[in-house]
């Protein structure tokens, strides 16, 4: 007789199943930024996942291409609409950089702060949003709490809570306000309270920590060779961070530390990033602290900044320069410049080419989110649909940088 | 005996009815406007790819199984702890003889892989 | 067949604990609201107003489930065409009525003598008596008086079955709404809902093995009576209290277990395709689980009805054989207190599983199905097991341990009375107390709104 209990090779007792097919996205509660996955599904498997961006499409580079070079800022902050001071200041970078330009100290040092601020913004909304999906609602608007108090401070800065526009080049719109050092500080310490008690909350959790662990995971060769940067390449263990290997503004008179994660997976990602926010507090002091009190913060140079709104109306020479600048736009040298600098999610790069008018003739950007959401659909297969959730949370996929 | 399950029934009676006037009130009381595109089922914008009816994985209908196993365990362990002050040590004894056989089921089961739902 | 007086008893028994079920039902979906919102530095809901000769009322919010359920009636009624449409309209009423028809056996309070309430003397003057700890009434039935009515719509035999043959119900609706939806995103939430709540029902069962081998009764009245003689389940079967708590979150599908409707994953789930009413019953009914859930392990695990110390004839506080106090109350106000003690812990249940609610993520399904299989079940098979062998050692033991542990139920009772009256203080210490609101304002708007007297409607902000 036959013994009943044969071993058999695994996945012989499975019956045939059909795959089934299913759209996530764009309509999609978790998929912020219009994407579109079609995940083929066995069971609550995914056995292939297909990312499909471009479901938020302006022609980004294109709309460039038809105005004056300071033209660009109002859409560079539509680039990752979480942390637009930080693309303001790469691309203003950017353009010195063709135009040779080096900003005073004091409009060096603000930049720096008003970037990490951002930054902290970015952070604190990523790993804000990952946990919500997860369910874990309050840590959420925890850390929403907190980047209302950095909008509060880049309103009273820039006037805008969203998309500042605020970057001009050869220096910035205006001076930083008196109160800029004592707003920061009060609200940093408020900050990095907030976020303690939201990690309090999320990591003593067992069933958040092992949502996160193991999932998503990415070696950092694996990683590099998609051409990762930022949080999500440095939780995979490699310490690159342009910050500190290519030093821009003033990173490479401050102090402070790159946190590298191990295994790479979401929970390091996520960690990463917290661990980001205490690094930019640390960076908006030492800013604070050797800022100059007084000094201008953009360059002395008229062709290619805008005169006080006061001698525009008194005197004809600003008239006429305001004239100049605002109808034909500042003249950058022609040429062509690649200027790379650390934004929210990672290395984002303005290749400029100029053909010595008043409008760029190519803006071609290296957005970040771009590349790490090339990375995602090998992520999530093999994985349930469950972990589709904190691996594109932690990604941090933002929509307005994957206009391609 | 009646009069202790009328009361039930009065209570089954009214659940069913109050269930059954929201239900009715919100068919009748909401207005319709069917357009083709309303009337598509949700797939997040996207048109719906292959048929609802597929075949499922087997590992659901496992879960099923499994439910019917031990819960039906659950079935013969209830008479006995209502009268487990009375049976004493030997009512103990029989039921751990009972257990223990679904303690193996469990063990086999668990071996066997049926309760891994990775992958 | 059933008498006049016992059908107009079993309709105000219905009428009380359906009206408690459907107004904390209600009341939970605000509380959930304005609860997440103090969790949340938020406002919370404040919008519905009624106008009563121009004095706009908000009531904290308390509107909105009124607004809720007006406007749920009046949306666009959808049906798929594609879907199963008869088994698409049953779904939901399956969902609901067996949440309502589910309280049919818990008792909401010790056995009520009518004829023992008051009395009119021959003055004229009204008399309430009270009634001995144990025993029947004072005027039997054979001397032309009511008999005692037990409050619990229907004293079944069966009792706790009775709850386990209901509740399954629940799963069939979640199963058939998913599957006649002609969604696939209903349909892995139907799957989903299916997997998980009949995982659970296992562990439901199994859990309370361990209580009914102490209590030795699946009648609920029994088993709070027990509990108030000896000491509340919840030290007796504490694993037991936890499982079975787990399991009934699970079975409302309430965050961590809210997998078949997880809103990031599956959109909404199997009720995706619901719209108007139809997509409220489900919500409702969840609310509704949550309350039933409360109601279930106030009765099994903390006593029901019973408030420590407090018995049939009056306040007596004993403390093995030591007797602390002894307070004699008449019947009316013993059962006014017990019904009113029964709700109060049901409300304070409901209010710790919206705590729940918002303060865990949701599990994966796999961690989900292997806490259920890999631990609570071995777990609950091992509660039965010890429940058994320290049962009959200890019953075998002899009467000093026999008294010893009578005193450590006394003193259960003792701690938990100390508990409640904290609890009840602190409560009231924090109603009483002025809160003081302070917000952060640095933002140019949020100034210049300021400037303006803030805006309206919202309590005045400082810098």
């Amino acid at each position: 007789m036959e013994p009943l209990d044969t071993e058999l090779e695994d996945g012989a007792l499975e019956l045939p199943s059909d795959p089934m097919h299913l759209n996530m996205g764009p309509a999609h509660p978790a998929m912020h930024g219009t994407v579109r996955i079609v995940l083929e599904l066995s069971g609550e498997t995914i056995v292939k996942a297909d990312v499909q961006i471009g479901y938020l499409h302006r022609g980004f580079e294109k709309m460039c291409e038809r105005g004056t070079w300071a033209q660009v800022f109002p859409y560079v902050d539509r680039l990752n609409y979480v942390s637009p001071m930080l693309n303001n200041v790469g691309y203003a970078l950017a353009v010195e950089k063709l135009c040779g330009i080096q900003v005073p100290e004091r409009c060096q040092w603000y930049r720096m702060a008003l970037g990490e601020l951002a930054r902290i913004s970015d952070h604190l909304t990523c790993d804000g949003a990952m946990a919500m999906e997860l369910g874990a609602f309050t840590p959420f608007l925890w850390f929403l709490k907190a980047r209302e108090m950095v909008w509060d401070i880049l309103e009273e800065e820039t006037g805008a809570r969203l998309t500042h526009s605020f970057g001009r080049i050869g220096g910035m719109a205006r001076p930083p306000t008196d109160a800029f050092a004592e707003m920061c500080h009060g609200a940093l310490g408020a900050i990095i309270n907030i976020v303690e008690e939201g990690e309090k909350m999320l990591l003593n959790n067992r069933i958040f920590v092992d949502r996160l662990e193991n999932v998503g995971k990415i070696s950092g060769a694996d990683a590099l060779s998609l051409g990762w940067t930022g949080p999500c390449l440095r939780a995979s263990g490699v310490a690159y961070d342009i910050r500190k290997a290519h030093p821009y503004l003033k990173y490479d008179e401050v102090d402070f530390d790159v946190p590298v994660g191990k295994s790479g997976d979401t929970l390091d990602r996520f960690l990463v990033r917290l661990a980001e926010i205490r690094q930019s507090k640390r960076i908006i002091e030492q800013c604070l602290e050797r800022m100059p009190k007084s000094g201008p913060v953009s360059v002395d140079n008229p062709w290619v900044v805008l005169p006080e709104k006061e001698a525009v109306y008194t005197t004809i020479e600003a008239t006429i320069q305001h004239f100049k600048l605002i109808m034909e736009g500042a003249k950058v040298p022609a040429g062509e410049v690649y200027s790379y600098t650390e934004a929210g999610n990672g290395e984002l790069g303005f290749y400029l080419i100029s053909d010595g008018s008043g409008t760029p003739y190519r803006v071609r950007v290296r957005p970040p989110s771009f590349l790490s959401t090339a990375g995602l659909g090998g992520l999530i297969t093999g994985r349930m649909i469950s972990d589709v959730v904190p691996t594109f949370g932690s990604l941090n996929m933002i929509g307005g940088e994957c206009d391609h | 005996m009646l009069s202790t399950y009328a009361p039930m029934f009065m209570i089954i009676a009214i659940a069913t009815l109050i269930a059954g006037l929201f239900y009715t009130f919100a068919t009748v009381l909401g207005p319709k406007n069917p357009t083709p595109e309303k009337m598509m089922p949700f797939e997040c914008g996207s048109d719906s790819v292959g048929s609802r009816g597929v075949k499922l994985s087997v590992k659901f209908y496992l879960t099923a199984i499994l439910f019917v196993v031990f819960d039906i365990e659950a079935v013969f362990v209830y008479p006995w702890a209502i009268q487990f002050r009375q049976l004493g040590w030997f009512g103990l004894a029989s039921m751990i003889g009972f257990l223990s056989v679904v303690a193996i089921a469990l063990v086999y089961v668990w071996r066997k892989g049926a309760l891994e739902w990775e992958s | 067949m059933m008498s006049l007086s016992e059908t107009i008893w079993a309709v105000v028994k219905i009428l009380i604990m359906v009206g408690f079920l459907f107004n904390v039902g209600g009341l939970l979906t605000w509380l959930d609201r304005r609860q997440s919102a103090m969790i949340q530095d938020r406002i919370g809901p404040n919008r519905a107003v009624i106008k009563v000769f121009g004095i706009e009322f908000r009531l904290g919010g308390l509107l909105h489930p009124l607004a809720d359920g007006v406007k749920f009636f009046f949306k666009e009624d959808f049906i798929p065409p594609r879907g199963d449409k008869l088994l698409f309209a049953v779904a939901p009423i399956l969902v609901m009525a067996p949440v309502l028809a589910l309280i049919a056996v818990i008792p909401f309070g010790d056995k009520l003598c009518v004829d023992d309430l008051w009395r009119t003397t021959d003055t004229g003057s009204l008399l309430f008596p009270a009634v001995p700890r144990y025993g029947s009434c004072l005027i039997p039935v054979a001397r032309g008086g009511i008999a005692a009515i037990d409050l619990q719509v229907a004293s079944l035999n069966v009792g706790i079955l009775y709850v386990f043959a209901l509740a399954g119900q629940g799963i069939v609706g979640a199963a058939l709404a998913g599957w006649s939806s002609d969604n696939k995103f209903s349909l892995l939430g139907a799957l989903r809902a299916a997997s998980q709540m009949v995982s659970y029902e296992v562990t439901i069962g199994m859990s309370l093995v361990g209580a009914l081998m102490i209590y030795g009764s699946v009648r609920m009245g029994d088993m709070v009576r027990w509990q108030g003689d000896h000491a509340w389940g919840i030290f007796i079967q504490p694993l037991a209290f936890f499982m079975f708590f787990m399991a009934a979150v699970a079975e409302s599908k309430r965050i961590p277990f809210d997998l078949p409707e997880a809103e990031s994953e599956l959109v909404s789930g199997y009720f995706t395709e619901y719209s108007g009413m139809k997509f409220g019953m489900f919500y409702f009914a969840e609310y509704m689980e949550v309350v039933t859930s409360s109601m279930l392990l106030v009765t099994i695990f903390l006593g029901g009805w019973q408030l420590p110390f407090l018995h049939r004839d009056g306040l007596t506080i004993d403390i093995g054989t030591w007797r602390a106090l002894q307070l004699p109350m008449n019947h009316l106000t013993v059962t006014a207190i017990q019904v009113c003690t029964f709700f109060g812990k049901v409300l304070f249940l409901c209010w710790i599983q919206c705590f729940v609610r918002w303060s865990l993520p949701r599990f994966r399904y796999d961690q989900l199905m292997k806490l259920c299989w890999r631990i609570l079940l071995p777990l609950s098979l091992a509660n039965i097991l010890v429940t058994g062998v320290v049962y009959l050692l200890l019953d075998h033991a002899g009467p000093v341990l026999g008294n010893t542990l009578q005193m450590i139920g006394d003193l259960t009772q003792a701690v938990v009375a100390i508990a409640i009256t904290y609890f009840v203080l602190s409560i009231v210490i924090g109603l009483i107390r002025p809160t003081r609101r302070t917000s952060w304002v640095v933002g140019s708007t949020a100034k210049l709104a300021q400037r303006f007297g803030g805006t309206p409607r919202s309590p005045r902000m400082q810098a």
